[in-house]
């Protein structure tokens, strides 16, 4: 198979022609899509569910699915953030950055002891510590909004790499230095999937369980692992989340889960584990992230958007659901 | 090591009566008893009251009925996460409907008919939703958890558009009335929750559909060869499971006395708490109707009598739900571990 014939193959690239489409129709309509400034705003919004997508993808492929990730972000944000703004912190950002992600780190570890040791669906117990999680903070914390960060995170909220600015409205978009975040991310994701045992073993875990214990996989342990740093990342979205507020508001990422899911799922990663690309998730979010943001553009009300969440789930995972049932039968074809 | 070994044969001796019964159902009884003490000598005259009762039987119907569907998707080796949406989508329209057939100052025949036609709206499009939800998993075969979260997704999404998120109020007074009124000092929802989960608790028991059920979710290759119409199957589960949603909504709607796109948003969790605490496995091909009753009184009367401690904030529910969950489905695992420890030994 040549290179060009197995891209025209491949869902990202029919996922890639679909964003093609809906960028020129929106240019024509509203003459405001291919401007700078919405450009950078796009890529502005796509960090934190790009962050996610990540995350949801590492479990997916293995087979499972999170839905716990936005409550484990939010309190580890929120746990650091109240202890360094009670303690009126001014140290540099990459302290409560690495706090925040050892907190997460923690956090995925619960999950990872319960999906390592457990034999259920992981969507069943990652709802069980996304309430805990959820519990913890607005129960145990009795959280409220913090309006005040520390000076330094605030500061690396607002710091950008350039401007971009809109020539014929003159509005200006910045690009934010946690753009830089989500790119780090995805190459360690990409080098992990790729190179590692590691990411290995989360493929083979995905594929057929059972084969990967019988290939030599420590699946327990990759399992754990697997969770303990889809714990990391999330901590990290819900860093760059916060800071981009300039405060933290404990609910507000809660019920992002299924938006990052649906990305992921867009992107061609089959729900059944195994299969699926970093590319595709960041197509995937792209589009959605685009659909969202167009929707202002065009001037619909935003009350459409759930409704347009839902259609687009059940559209793409439909597409590829029908399009393994079709891989099986052909390859059952070539059994006989 | 010897008191590990005998207490289980002392215990066969004594109570050989047990034996046949679900581990899961004793578990759960003595959990409700264990909280039942607990609260009466705690709480003692509020808890005993019998207005506490008739909230109670006033608000568990709501994710009760939406509990009752889950269960007969789960017992397939599914998952219905579209209650809530099916529940609040099938409300609003029944809603808009009541509103415009008898707005306010309607005479009475005029809202009865009213009434009526609402009802069977709920009932009639919470059966479509769920037959869409079925449809999906077993002709284009989604998983069912990805259906349903887009379904969820989708319904909600179209309770929003219908009233652009804001409630739905001036239903007619009969409706509420009716709905939520009293039969003997027993609540109309209680009532209501009764009948379906004794249909449920029939067809279950007591029909081919419910043993093809069965089938199905212990192996669905074996039902396949069996000669087992899946589909159809399939689609008549989701449609009953979307069925129970729509008369969840009528409840939550009398509850209300409003219709809006976002109620009962956490019971989504919670109705998957319960199924599964309830006894029914998440893999599919077991479980009870008494074990998933059981658990729904278990979290009411647990929510009831801590709402009784002002100390506890509402905000902690989650976290006992949660930690709930996770002890539930930790159990058999513990147990397995400690028999092979004890075996060791």
């Amino acid at each position: 198979m040549t290179l060009i014939n197995k891209m025209v193959r491949s869902n990202e690239f029919y996922l890639f022609l679909v964003i093609v489409v809906i960028c020129v129709i929106i240019q024509i309509r509203s003459g405001q899509f291919f401007t700078p400034n919405n450009l950078v705003d796009l890529a502005n919004a796509m960090v934190v569910p790009g962050l996610f997508g990540v995350g949801a993808y590492l479990v997916i492929v293995s087979g499972g699915i999170d839905v716990s990730f936005p409550a484990l972000a939010s309190l580890a944000v929120y746990a650091v953030t109240r202890v360094l703004v009670d303690s009126d912190f001014q140290g540099p950002w990459i302290v409560p950055f690495l706090l925040i992600v050892v907190l997460g780190a923690v956090l995925g570890a619960f999950n990872g002891l319960f999906t390592s040791r457990i034999a259920i669906p992981t969507l069943i117990i990652t709802l069980g510590t996304a309430n805990v999680f959820s519990g913890i903070m607005q129960g145990a914390l009795s959280s409220v909004q913090i309006s005040q960060l520390p000076p330094s995170m605030e500061a690396f909220g607002r710091a950008s790499l350039f401007t971009a600015t809109n020539p014929k409205s003159g509005l200006t978009s910045a690009m934010p230095v946690s753009f830089l975040l989500l790119v780090a991310v995805v190459a360690i994701a990409f080098l992990v999937m790729r190179y590692t045992m590691f990411g290995r073993g989360i493929f083979a875990l995905g594929g057929d369980e059972s084969s990967a214990v019988r290939a030599g996989f420590k699946v327990r342990r990759i399992k754990f692992w697997l969770y303990v740093l889809v714990g990391v990342i999330a901590a990290i979205g819900g860093f760059v989340r916060t800071t981009s507020m300039g405060q933290m508001h404990p609910t507000n990422l809660l019920g992002s889960e299924m938006l990052v899911i649906a990305a992921v799922v867009l992107g061609g990663a089959a729900i059944t584990g195994g299969t699926g690309s970093l590319t595709g998730v960041m197509l995937g979010t792209l589009l959605i992230v685009i659909v969202q943001n167009s929707m202002i553009l065009l001037g619909i009300p935003t009350f459409w958007q759930r409704a347009a969440l839902g259609i687009l789930i059940i559209v793409g995972t439909g597409i590829s659901a029908v399009q393994i049932t079709r891989r099986r039968r052909r390859q059952r074809l070539v059994a006989e | 090591m010897t008191t590990s070994t005998s207490t289980p044969t002392t215990t066969k001796n004594r109570f050989g009566f047990l034996k046949d019964l679900d581990p899961q159902i004793i578990r759960l009884v003595v959990i409700l008893a264990a909280l039942l003490l607990f609260f009466m000598i705690t709480r003692g005259g509020a808890f005993v009251r019998v207005s506490t009762w008739q909230a109670m039987g006033v608000a568990f119907p709501e994710f009760g009925l939406m509990a009752l569907g889950v269960m007969l998707t789960m017992i397939t080796g599914g998952i219905d996460l579209s209650s809530v949406g099916i529940a609040n989508m099938t409300a609003i329209a029944s809603a808009t409907v009541m509103l415009s057939m008898a707005p306010a100052g309607a005479t009475p025949g005029q809202q009865a008919t009213a009434m009526v036609v609402g009802i069977l709206i709920s009932i009639g499009l919470g059966t479509l939703a769920g037959a869409f939800n079925g449809f999906l998993v077993a002709k284009v075969k989604i998983p069912a958890i990805l259906v349903t979260l887009g379904t969820l997704e989708l319904f909600t999404g179209i309770a929003i558009v219908m009233t652009a998120g804001k409630p739905l109020s001036g239903l007619p007074m009969i409706f509420s009335e009716t709905l939520g009124g009293k039969v003997m000092k027993i609540p109309m929802q209680l009532i209501i929750f009764v009948i379906v989960a004794v249909i449920i608790g029939v067809i279950l028991s007591r029909t081919s559909f419910g043993a093809k059920l069965y089938m199905l979710g212990s192996n669905a290759t074996a039902a396949k060869f069996s000669g087992l119409n899946s589909g159809s199957l399939l689609i008549r589960t989701y449609a009953l499971s979307g069925m129970c949603a729509g008369v969840a909504g009528l409840v939550m709607m009398a509850n209300y006395n409003s219709a809006k796109a976002d109620y009962g948003s956490t019971y989504t969790l919670l109705t998957v708490l319960i199924v599964v605490l309830g006894g029914v496995s998440p893999l599919g091909g077991s479980g009870k109707l008494i074990g998933v009753v059981l658990a729904i009184t278990v979290l009411q009367i647990l929510q009831s009598g801590l709402n009784m401690f002002p100390q506890v904030s509402n905000f902690y529910l989650p976290l006992i739900w949660g930690a709930t969950l996770l002890l539930a489905i930790s159990i058999p695992n513990i147990t397995a571990t400690l028999r092979k420890l004890t075996k060791k030994d």
